[in-house]
């Protein structure tokens, strides 16, 4: 939360003069009581019909300038609120930016989507309903009481008194009522949990025949609902009906009190009718306060929300660059070390028990291509997570050109690797706008040139628009092989030092996927190419085949010597390949 | 057109609270009653306080009684507005709970042609979010629109019965209020429209780029996101601004009106009172009534935007509840006991558009105990076929049958319950690893739920789940790998042991050495069942009786694996594709 505060600061003169506005309103506001109160005793008494004339214009008089005190104050509430929720809509992103995988895995996307949508507009209309109405409606009661005061002293005793009963009664009501709530609204999303599931699940109902039993599962949490809701509604509904009897209680004395006081010639008739008036309009105002407080206690929770994504800070940091140089020219320095090499390492995700690899060495030259198989879950894809440090090691190093990945700036170590991720993902925009991800200025020739090399070239020009073909969010006019060629190209455009293709053909037949990988070994002479996959095909004939089982490294060398050394290796080709096919 | 079908949703609503008159009736009563009194009471407020005239004047008899009348009246009140309320909520929640669950038994029995063919993203939103904001509405409907309308129209008639010249200024002037707030609202619209389409461009920025963050990351493109963001969050500040000063303008203007009503009330009733037309205490009942009277215009104009809100969210959710059903099963439709498995297609055409023509005069005997392989490039209608054999889809013409009789002509139920099915999209619902095991056989032992997992190899893995077989899986199986979770699927189908199978890409997810060992588990199982498999990798085929080699609709090729090979055909392309090997 505190450091969502100083977002005030920069609307501080707003954030004072909105309320102040409004504390103005509801002063005249407390007037007009009085003003009646001098037109019944003095007015109506004397029958002085100029003096009622005078009393009727200053009643309008104080309309009118309350109203313009009301404008002003919901301007400046409306420019701080929109204002400040702009400022941490921007920062949030920013922060949301810098946060690594690790912390995008464990807070997860949809929550982080939800923060910077949903919970910063709660927080904007709660802002703006605080500095509106936050210091009005205390002010008012307090200053209906304050005014009684003035008129008398014993009367207004009954304001003390009425007061804080009506506080325990409305804040009793709503401290009770608010966990309900929240349990409502649990239930509902059980209730949407059972509908998202059956809608995706309606083949596997169908097929195992269980729909009356989704129904009745349906109607049991749906009961479940009405029940918790018609609970919470039976103590809600009790606030009007208390708050309307303890005040028509507060006018019976103020009645009778006033009575003796006018019968001493203490007080006049029109005084007590101004008591009874202050009496009235604190209900009103009560009514009021509890609405808001739901709304602003709401809007505080998301605001909680909003900081804790503040507070997560990332884990990866950039060591005080002590390598200058680019990857480049180190590695023309030292031409006999290895361009990528892990040693020793081993690496754990945030929260789990079991390390998802370790131990795990080898090493890669420039220029050459290394092929990472394994079954499913055996770390392949956490494997070249590590080489752009999506994820810091937790043991032994990931090294480039002969130093420690963490020696490198972030931003120049992922300039020099391309990635290919396993999740063929495009962003809306034309095709030459998402081909300039890679690189900001490429020129129509060097995206061309990368959607040949791609196998894209071709289902690109059948769509006609060319480099302007316009891509749908997601990718959604497009094929998974065509997104997935188009990725590749995006990869290449950049012409890093090594890429890294995570399983990114799987949606491509066999014959494309050969033709790719011979374009890409013929065009990229200086890439170090990482590929993995679940094929046996597409990583034969890599330089280096790495062989992960269950995170630990089961062989490594070429094809041929795996074939001899490791069995997991050998069984994999065995259940893909032919006999034949193996040699 | 618009007008019409908002009538006839009102009269559907009407109809579905018609269960309820009962409690309707009681509802309106105590609205009447809570109406009535809580106007008695400025009346008497104001007859109490003309026992009190002046210093020795004072009537306190008669004051005493009439504090005692105020005390019941208030009690009674509040007595009539809390079971109003109470009333109220039931019948609302029940009105719902009742559409919900119809609206559910619909999704059950839906033909999959809507559930495939609508986001269920928008169903999901119409039962839960249109419902729940009908819900609102309707609670709202009841109990302020009938409140308020009856608060105007009595408030006129004690004030006519009172003083029927005050009582006709204040109905002159209300109308102003009126207009002011339309006028207000109608501009306010457009920029509430304005911001919530900045809105909505940002929300799909936020979901693009934050949804997508890790390439994002990849790909250095965070500053150039930050860039796009500020500037749409930019534009939606000014909006949100405007949006949010202008309709906070409402509520002072029409507040300004009231200061006038009660003004015009003050000083025309002090005229009246120095005529001795009005006592002091009928002058202090008007100025209650003039506070009171205004309220339910402004509620009111609320409640009657949130009740055409309320009208568009049931018209959804009706027209939900209006979908053509599945057609259902033959009154004398065949309950298919243990089927043999001989299976005809004969003559089947179908399409899921009526322009674009997909399977076209597919005709297929197949053996009790036959396995067919069906292969094919994506799109060719592999999984098209499997919606037949199922009746997911009913065929256009054309006809399909089990063991010698339609599949039209027998129960749906029935006929699932004779196939087992694995899909390439694992499905599991919430609940524990066992409960999604038996789901196809609630009543299953431990025993036959353990065998059944360990011969879909998903034993050794449940075992080392924190709570074994009793481990819930979260939504969508969040907490699984896909290669798990289509161990479950496999296990479910184990269990249950149909007489003939259904295999759609069952193993895509699993690493092959588990496949080796699953596919001698399929073996067994498939041995002497009609068993249909449709696989990416054709090594997982070779073993079929028939291969189908399926293109754009048509089988184009059938044989066994060798045979196919012989031909020298589309089947031994596809094959030997899969090894050209890039050298």
């Amino acid at each position: 939360m505190k450091n969502l505060l100083k977002y005030f600061k920069d609307y501080k003169l707003e954030s004072v003069l909105g309320p102040l506005f409004k504390l103005l309103e509801a002063t005249l506001e407390l007037m007009v009581p009085i003003v009646m109160a001098k037109v019944i005793d003095i007015g109506i008494k004397n029958q002085d019909i100029s003096y009622i004339l005078k009393m009727g214009g200053i009643l309008v008089l104080l309309g009118l300038i309350g109203l313009v005190c009301a404008i002003t104050a919901q301007y400046f509430a409306a420019k701080a609120s929109a204002g400040m929720v702009t400022s941490m809509r921007n920062d949030l992103f920013a922060h949301i930016n810098t946060l690594s995988y690790r912390e995008i895995d464990t807070i997860g996307t949809a929550t982080l989507i939800t923060r910077i949508t949903s919970d910063a507009n709660q927080v904007q209309s709660g802002l703006n309903l605080f500095l509106r109405l936050f210091l009005r409606s205390p002010f008012i009661v307090f200053g209906s009481m304050v005014m009684a005061f003035t008129i008398n002293a014993k009367a207004a005793m009954t304001f003390v008194v009425i007061i804080p009963v009506l506080s325990v009664i409305v804040f009793g009501i709503m401290l009770i009522s608010m966990p309900l709530y929240k349990k409502v609204q649990k239930q509902l999303d059980r209730v949407l949990l059972t509908v998202r599931e059956n809608l995706g699940g309606a083949r596997v109902i169908r097929a195992f025949n269980r729909q009356e039993d989704e129904i009745s599962r349906f109607d049991e949490e749906n009961g479940l609902l009405v029940k918790f809701q018609v609970f919470v509604g039976k103590i809600s509904a009790l606030l009007n009906p208390l708050t309307y009897v303890i005040i028509n209680i507060g006018i019976i004395v103020l009645i009778q009190t006033g009575g003796r006081q006018v019968n001493n010639g203490i007080i006049t008739q029109g005084q007590v009718v101004a008591l009874v008036n202050y009496m009235s309009q604190m209900l009103v105002e009560l009514v009021k306060l509890a609405n808001l407080i739901i709304t602003i206690s709401k809007a505080i929770a998301c605001a909680g929300r909003i900081g804790s994504v503040f507070e997560e800070t990332t884990s990866i940091t950039e060591r005080n660059h002590s390598i200058t140089e680019t990857i480049h020219s180190s590695i023309e320095a030292k031409e006999q070390v290895p361009f990528v090499e892990f040693d020793h390492m081993k690496f754990t995700y945030a929260g789990a028990k079991e390390p998802a690899l370790s131990d795990i060495t080898f090493r890669a030259m420039k220029g050459e291509t290394i092929g990472v198989i394994g079954g499913t879950g055996s770390g392949k894809s956490t494997l070249v997570n590590l080489i752009p440090r999506f994820y810091d090691v937790t043991d032994g190093e990931v090294r480039i050109a002969g130093n420690n990945v963490k020696e490198y700036p972030l931003k120049q170590l992922r300039h020099k690797v391309g990635i290919v991720p396993q999740r063929a993902v495009l962003f809306s925009g034309s095709l030459r706008e998402n081909m300039r991800w890679g690189k900001k200025d490429a020129t129509d020739e060097e995206i061309m040139e990368a959607l040949t090399i791609a196998q894209a070239a071709d289902f690109v020009k059948e769509k006609g628009d060319g480099l302007d073909f316009y891509i749908q969010a997601g990718g959604k006019n497009l094929s998974g092989g065509q997104r997935q060629r188009l990725t590749i190209a995006r990869a290449l455009v950049k012409k890093p030092d090594i890429l890294i293709m995570d399983d990114s053909a799987s949606a491509l037949d066999f014959a494309t996927d050969a033709k790719l990988r011979m374009a890409i070994s013929k065009n990229t002479d200086d890439m170090t190419v990482f590929i993995v996959s679940q094929r046996a095909t597409t990583i034969k004939n890599a330089d280096c085949i790495v062989v992960l089982d269950d995170g630990h490294m089961a062989g490594r060398g070429t094809h041929k010597e795996l074939m001899e050394s490791c069995d997991v290796y050998r069984e994999i080709c065995l259940s893909q390949l032919s006999k034949e096919e193996v040699k | 057109m618009n007008r019409k079908r908002n009538t006839t949703t009102f009269k559907r609503i009407l109809s579905c609270i018609s269960r309820y008159r009962l409690g309707v009736a009681a509802s309106l009563i105590c609205a009447a009653v809570t109406v009535v009194l809580t106007l008695y009471v400025p009346i008497l407020i104001g007859y109490a306080v003309d026992c009190i005239v002046a210093p020795g004047n004072v009537d306190f008899n008669g004051m005493l009684v009439i504090l005692k009348k105020i005390a019941v009246v208030a009690a009674f009140t509040a007595i009539a507005q809390w079971l109003m309320s109470h009333i109220n909520n039931i019948i609302t929640y029940r009105v719902v709970k009742d559409i919900r669950t119809q609206a559910f038994n619909r999704v059950e029995s839906l033909p999959l042609k809507y559930i495939d063919s609508h986001q269920h993203g928008d169903l999901i939103s119409r039962i839960i979010a249109d419902i729940d904001q009908f819900s609102d509405g309707l609670l709202m409907g009841f109990t302020q629109l009938f409140t308020g309308v009856l608060t105007i129209i009595g408030t006129l008639i004690f004030m006519f019965f009172i003083n029927p010249v005050i009582a006709l200024v204040v109905v002159l002037i209300t109308p102003v209020s009126l207009f002011v707030a339309s006028f207000i609202a109608k501009r306010t619209y457009i920029m509430f429209q304005k911001q919530s389409l900045t809105r909505g461009t940002l929300t799909s920025l936020i979901d693009e780029m934050l949804g997508n963050q890790k390439i994002v990351q990849a790909f250095g493109y965070e500053d150039e996101a930050q860039k796009q963001f500020e500037t749409i969050n930019e534009e939606l500040r000014v909006w949100g601004l405007k949006a949010t000063f202008f309709s906070s303008i409402t509520n002072p203007s029409t507040r300004f009106v009231n200061s006038l009503v009660y003004a015009c009330v003050g000083i025309a009733g002090a005229f009246a009172a120095i005529k001795g037309v009005l006592t002091v205490g009928q002058l202090s009942s008007f100025l209650s009534y003039a506070n009171q009277y205004t309220k339910p215009f402004n509620e009111i104009s609320g409640v009657i935007t949130e009740l055409q809100n309320a009208l568009a969210s049931a018209a959804r959710v009706f027209e939900l509840i209006d979908e053509e059903l599945e057609i259902p099963d033959a009154e004398d439709a065949i309950v298919l006991a243990d089927a043999k498995g001989e299976i005809v297609l004969d003559h089947v055409d179908f399409s899921y558009e009526p322009e674009k023509s997909l399977i076209e005069d597919m005709n297929l005997l197949v053996e009790p105990g036959q396995r067919i392989a069906i292969v094919g490039p994506t799109g060719c209608g592999k999984s098209t076929v499997i919606n037949l054999l199922m009746r997911f889809y009913d065929v256009n013409s054309g006809s399909i049958a089990v063991d010698g009789t339609d599949i039209r002509q027998m129960t749906r139920k029935s006929l699932r319950t004779n196939y087992g099915m694995v899909l390439q999209e694992t499905w599991l619902k919430s609940g524990t690893i066992r409960e999604n095991i038996a789901y196809g056989m609630p009543e299953a032992t431990e025993d036959q739920i353990i065998s059944a997992a360990k011969e879909a190899h998903a034993h050794s893995f449940i075992k080392r789940m924190p709570q074994g077989y009793d481990t819930v899986i979260s939504e969508d199986g969040g907490n699984l790998s896909h290669g798990q979770k289509q161990l479950l699927c496999i296990a479910r189908v184990m269990l249950c042991l149909p007489p003939m199978l259904i295999l759609d890409e069952a193993t895509s997810s699993i690493d092959t050495r588990t496949e080796i060992r699953i596919q001698k588990a399929f073996a067994k199982m498939m041995k002497g069942r009609t068993s249909f498999i449709v696989a990416h990798r054709l090594s997982t085929i070779k073993e079929a009786e028939v291969i189908l080699v399926m293109k754009e609709g048509h089988i184009i090729e059938q044989g066994t694996h060798d045979s196919l090979l012989e031909k020298q055909g589309f089947y031994a392309e596809l094959y030997n594709s899969q090894f050209a090997v890039a050298e």
